[in-house]
Formats: C-alpha cells, structure tokens, sequence
C-alpha cells in the first residue's frame, strides 16, 4: 500500500510548463475573459420550501422532505427570490423574461439528495444586460450573457488521508445549503482590457458585490460562500481575431483571488503556448495559498446533464407591471451613490479610484457618518489602514477597527490632543485590540504633550543643547529654528504640541513670530 | 421488449427500493408495457404538435418567503443507509484511477 502510493505520488507529479512573466505575456497576447459568478440570494428560506437559510446551523437540521427530495415531495417557488433575480437582472439592465421554465439538471452526485438540480437553462429568467465599471482610470461595458436562478447543493465533508476528494474513503453530506436560491450571473467574453485584465476582473465582482449589497439581495459574504466566482480566461496572439482555447477556474472565493487567479492564468497559458504547446480547455482548481491553479481531471465534469424542463413547477411569466414595480422600487445603485459621494466628499477621479480598489468605500462613509470630515476619514482608511490589510493579506473591512474608532481617531487629530504620528500608534492599538481609541490614547500614555510648563522645558533643554542654533535664530534665521523643533519633538517621541512648541521657541529667543 | 427484467433490478437497486425476485416478476411485465404504451403516443407527435411540457395551464404559482418547520435530524436521517456526525455518508464519490 505504502509503495503503491508513493509510486502513485511520482506519476502523478505535474510536468512544469514555464511560466511567461506577466509583462512579456502581455506583449504577445491579448486575453480573453469570463466570468460566472453565484450569488446566494438572502431570503429568509429556501428557493422551493419554507427551511431557513441562516449560515452555521448543525448539520442537517435545516432540511425537510422537499429540499431532501423526499418520494411524493413537491417544490413551490419562493416569491422573494424571483423578485430578487428580477431587480439584479434590472440592475444590470437586462431584459425580463416574459415566461421562462426552470429546467431539471440530472447528475449523480450526492451534493443533492436529488439526483438532480433544480435550474434554468435555455429560458433565464433575464438576459442581455451590462455593467459599467472602471479599472485604472478607464471604463470598461461588461456584457452581461444572463442571469439565471437555481437552488444551491449540500456541502459535502471528504474522509480520507487526503481530506479531499481524491483519495476519500467516503464523504459525509450536509444538506443545510441544499436548495438555497443561488443565482448565476454570466458575463459575455470580456476582450480590450490587455494588460488589465486581472484588474478588470477583480472590479467587476467588486462592483458586482456591491450591487448586491447595495440591492438588500445578498450579503454576498465571499469568506462564507455566499459569493463565488469561475474565471474564463483565454489568450490570443495580439492583432488575432480568432479567440484561443480557454481555462475555467472553479471556486475563485475572494476578491484578491480573482486577480490573482486571472494573472497566473494569463502566465501559464502564455508558458505553455510560447514553449509550442496548447491550452487544454478544462476545469481547474485555484490555490489559495500559493496562487496557482492545477488541472481538473476533466472527466470529472464531462457530463450530460440532460436538462428538461421541470415537471414540478409550473412556468415564470412575471407581468410588466410587477417587473415595473420592481424597478421603481429599486434603490440608489452603487455607480450613482458613489458619483453622489464623490462630489460630497471633493474628491478628484483617481482618490475615488483608490477608495474602490482598497474596497474602502463604505468604510469611509461609514466613518464620515460616524462624525470624521471626509478628508480624515479617507486618509486613515486609505493612507495606513489599506496598507496594513495588504501587508496582512485581508480585506480591509475585516481589520478589527471600526469606522466609528477610525472616526474618534479622526476627532481627537481635529482636537489636538492626537497629531498624525500618535494617530498612527493609537491605531495600532485599536488594531491590537487594547480598546477604543481614548482608552489607547490613556494607556499608552499617547496624547500631546501641550502643557505649558512641560513644553517650556524641554524647549529650554533644545534651546541649552544646541547653543549655535539658537544663536542663528536669535540673529533673524528663523528658518534654524526646525532643528530646535527637530529636538523638542525627539526628546518627547513625538509627543510635544508641535505648533505651540515653535511659538515657544521662537519666544524664548526673542523672535516674532 | 421495452426494458428488461435485469434492467428493472439495477433501477431498483439505484433506487433504493428492496424489490424480492417475485415483485421482479410481477413489476418488470407492467413497466414494460407502461414504456411501450409512452412509446406509441410519441408516434403520434408530428411536426404541428408544440411539446407540451406541463399539463396545467398555470404560472407564476409561488409560496411566501415564510418559514416552515424542519425535520428533527434524527427524522431527516431515517432514511440514509449510514449516518456519521450528524450527516448523511455515502460512498467514495470518485473512483480510484
């Protein structure tokens, strides 16, 4: 057994393929993108039976005869989630069937107690859309191919040495998220985007996540699978018409992941095409860890889902009025609220930039709310709090800061009592969870000195230690003063009022200030 | 013959449904004829027949986003041929290469 494995483990060793760097790929090809996105609609129960869909129940106590495909159960249409489709598909400006049928989806695969899947297939229930969105400065139209409803399977638990699926023992299946309407939204080919494309990729299922947010259809947690994504990526030799052959990575389930997954596509396809070779299309699988994917087996997945219409359920055909009702009542959508915030805020086109691209934008809103000017909010946000999710590798709203701390931090800064350097250390220990801001400021002892006494001690020590300085100031150089400054700010860590320090100073030797 | 008698057992047995070799006997005849029978009114569908894909001339029948009650996960898992932790266990899903 021991042998036969290891044996195994050799064969099974991936032939390296070099990779192209990204910016000589970029030179020669030209790549192709699509994206498939699953949302998982928040209603309160599931898409064909009235089970809850909260997260992080034990396993199987959210299921009933229905969603565990029970013999004599049938499946009614959840009318929350129909809408919901129907205002994403609004929102992003495509067409509403006017009838359409959910298919049946046959496969034999135990994440659905089934045998097979409610969803739809040739008649989704909205079509042909776009979305506008921007990456480094310029504006991509993202096609939207359609939009369509299906119920979600089980999750199911791998037992082996592996803890995967190869090389299970067996599996052990929780069928909780069984039939939670999940709704698929798929991008037509995205082309022109050259260089960009990990970018565009990654705004596109920002602002896709932000329209769901935005919606109130999802909470689009992408840590908990509400929000995943498959990536299409092919490349084409530049100045070709003809579109390569493409690779669909599964299961891409984090903003970063998206770009990151795109970028080593692009990398790997170029390696393989400029050793001579050609892109398989298959299925692959994205790591996490190291940022690469690997082949899928594809016979995995070549499969024949025979799709017929559903028997069970009866036909969609929402009405123009309900459809207009729906689209009236939708709310201020992500592009208008943030051209709103914008002007709000005075911030020019390549802040706004930034704020999306660090995902800060309702962070920064909410600490505006929370009483910060706008300016403040979006320096600590942008300026220090984004590079540390960076460094750490997380998104930035999951730091352990609030924007109601952000904006106390902001607050005590305006006061006086903080100046940017202390801000900075009051942050990270907001970060290292020793408490609010002012319980940060106390324990580390982290306000402005601007005690009048204290500070004319150690303005009088500055002026004592650097006796020839002082003598240039006094002589009418009041540039000379700085060092002085330079001395009060080191001996207090940064700590001394800097601008009453200076008056001091200048006081002290006689100058107008 | 339409299906066969083998053909009916390896269905029952995807099925999970404990057929003895008389039920056999008895149910693989009346299949057959059902499956003949379907196969006879497909004859008659020509090109100026729309497929018919329900019977009912009903839509948009749909229930409120309400709660209903669950199973108790012991009545959820009555019917799985093994349980482990609470969740249904089933063979391995792919097969060794």
């Amino acid at each position: 057994m021991t042998t036969s494995s290891a044996a195994e483990a050799t064969s099974r060793k991936p032939r390296m393929t070099r990779m192209t760097p990204y910016d000589e790929a970029m030179g020669r090809y030209e790549p192709v993108l699509g994206l498939e996105t699953h949302v998982e609609l928040g209603t309160a129960t599931k898409m064909f039976c009235g089970c809850p869909t909260t997260f992080g129940a034990p396993p199987n106590t959210h299921v009933c005869p229905v969603c565990l495909g029970l013999p004599g159960s049938l499946p009614t249409t959840n009318r929350a989630a129909i809408e919901f489709t129907t205002m994403i598909g609004l929102a992003l400006n495509c067409r509403i069937a006017e009838w359409c049928r959910f298919a049946r989806k046959n496969y034999f695969y135990p994440d659905m107690p089934k045998n097979f899947q409610i969803s739809q297939y040739d008649e989704p229930l909205c079509t042909d859309g776009w979305m506008d969105l921007a990456a480094d400065g310029k504006t991509f139209r993202i096609g939207i191919e359609r939009v369509h409803l299906e119920e979600d399977t089980g999750k199911s638990l791998h037992v082996g040495s592996t803890g995967r699926i190869h090389g299970a023992d067996y599996s052990l299946v929780d069928y909780n998220r069984a039939g939670i309407p999940l709704v698929e939204i798929v991008t037509k080919p995205i082309e022109a985007t050259g260089a960009l494309a990990p970018q565009v990729a990654r705004a596109y299922v920002t602002e896709l996540r932000e329209l769901m947010r935005t919606l109130g259809v999802s909470d689009v947690r992408m840590e908990e699978g509400s929000l995943r994504c498959d990536v299409n990526v092919s490349l084409m030799p530049r100045g070709a018409s003809e579109w390569g052959t493409r690779s669909e990575t599964k299961n891409v389930n984090s903003l970063r992941s998206v770009e990151r997954a795109v970028r080593h596509e692009i990398e790997r396809q170029a390696g393989v095409l400029d050793a001579g070779g050609t892109v398989v299309q298959e299925t692959r699988h994205f790591h996490e860890d190291t940022g690469t994917t690997t082949a899928g087996r594809s016979k995995e997945y070549a499969q024949d889902y025979r799709y017929f219409p559903e028997p069970d359920l009866v036909p969609l055909a929402p009405s123009p009025e309900w459809v207009e009702q729906l689209r009236v009542s939708l709310p201020e959508l992500p592009s208008a609220r943030r051209e709103r915030l914008q002007k709000e805020w005075g911030l020019s086109d390549s802040e706004m930039d930034a704020l999306r691209n660090a995902d800060a934008l309702d962070v920064v809103e909410a600490t505006v709310a929370a009483g910060a000017p706008p300016a403040q909010a979006y320096k600590w946000w942008l300026n220090e709090l984004s590079r540390r999710a960076t460094e750490q590798g997380v998104e930035l709203a999951t730091l352990p800061i609030t924007p109601v701390q952000v904006a106390r931090v902001a607050e005590l800064v305006a006061a006086g009592t903080l100046n940017d350097k202390l801000a900075r250390q009051v942050i990270e220990g907001v970060l290292a969870g020793e408490g609010d801001p002012d319980e940060v400021v106390r324990r580390r002892n982290l306000a402005i000195v601007s005690d009048e006494g204290e500070l004319a001690a150690l303005v009088d020590a500055a002026i004592a230690d650097n006796p020839d300085v002082a003598e240039k100031v006094r002589g009418g150089k009041v540039q000379a003063a700085g060092a002085l400054l330079g001395a009060v700010m080191k001996a207090s860590s940064g700590q001394a009022d800097a601008q009453r320090a200076r008056e001091l100073i200048l006081e002290k030797l006689g100058v107008p200030s | 013959m339409a299906i066969t008698r083998d053909e009916v057992a390896h269905l029952a047995r995807l099925s999970r449904l404990a057929l003895g070799d008389d039920e056999l006997d008895h149910l693989a005849p009346q299949l057959d004829v059902i499956i003949s029978s379907v196969a006879r009114v497909q004859e008659v569908a020509a090109e100026d027949i729309p497929p018919t894909s329900h019977s009912v001339p009903l839509t948009n029948v749909f229930r409120p986003d309400e709660r209903q009650p669950c199973l108790a996960p012991d009545e959820a898992l009555a019917g799985a041929p093994a349980v482990e932790d609470g969740r249904f266990r089933v063979p391995r899903i792919l097969e060794e290469e």
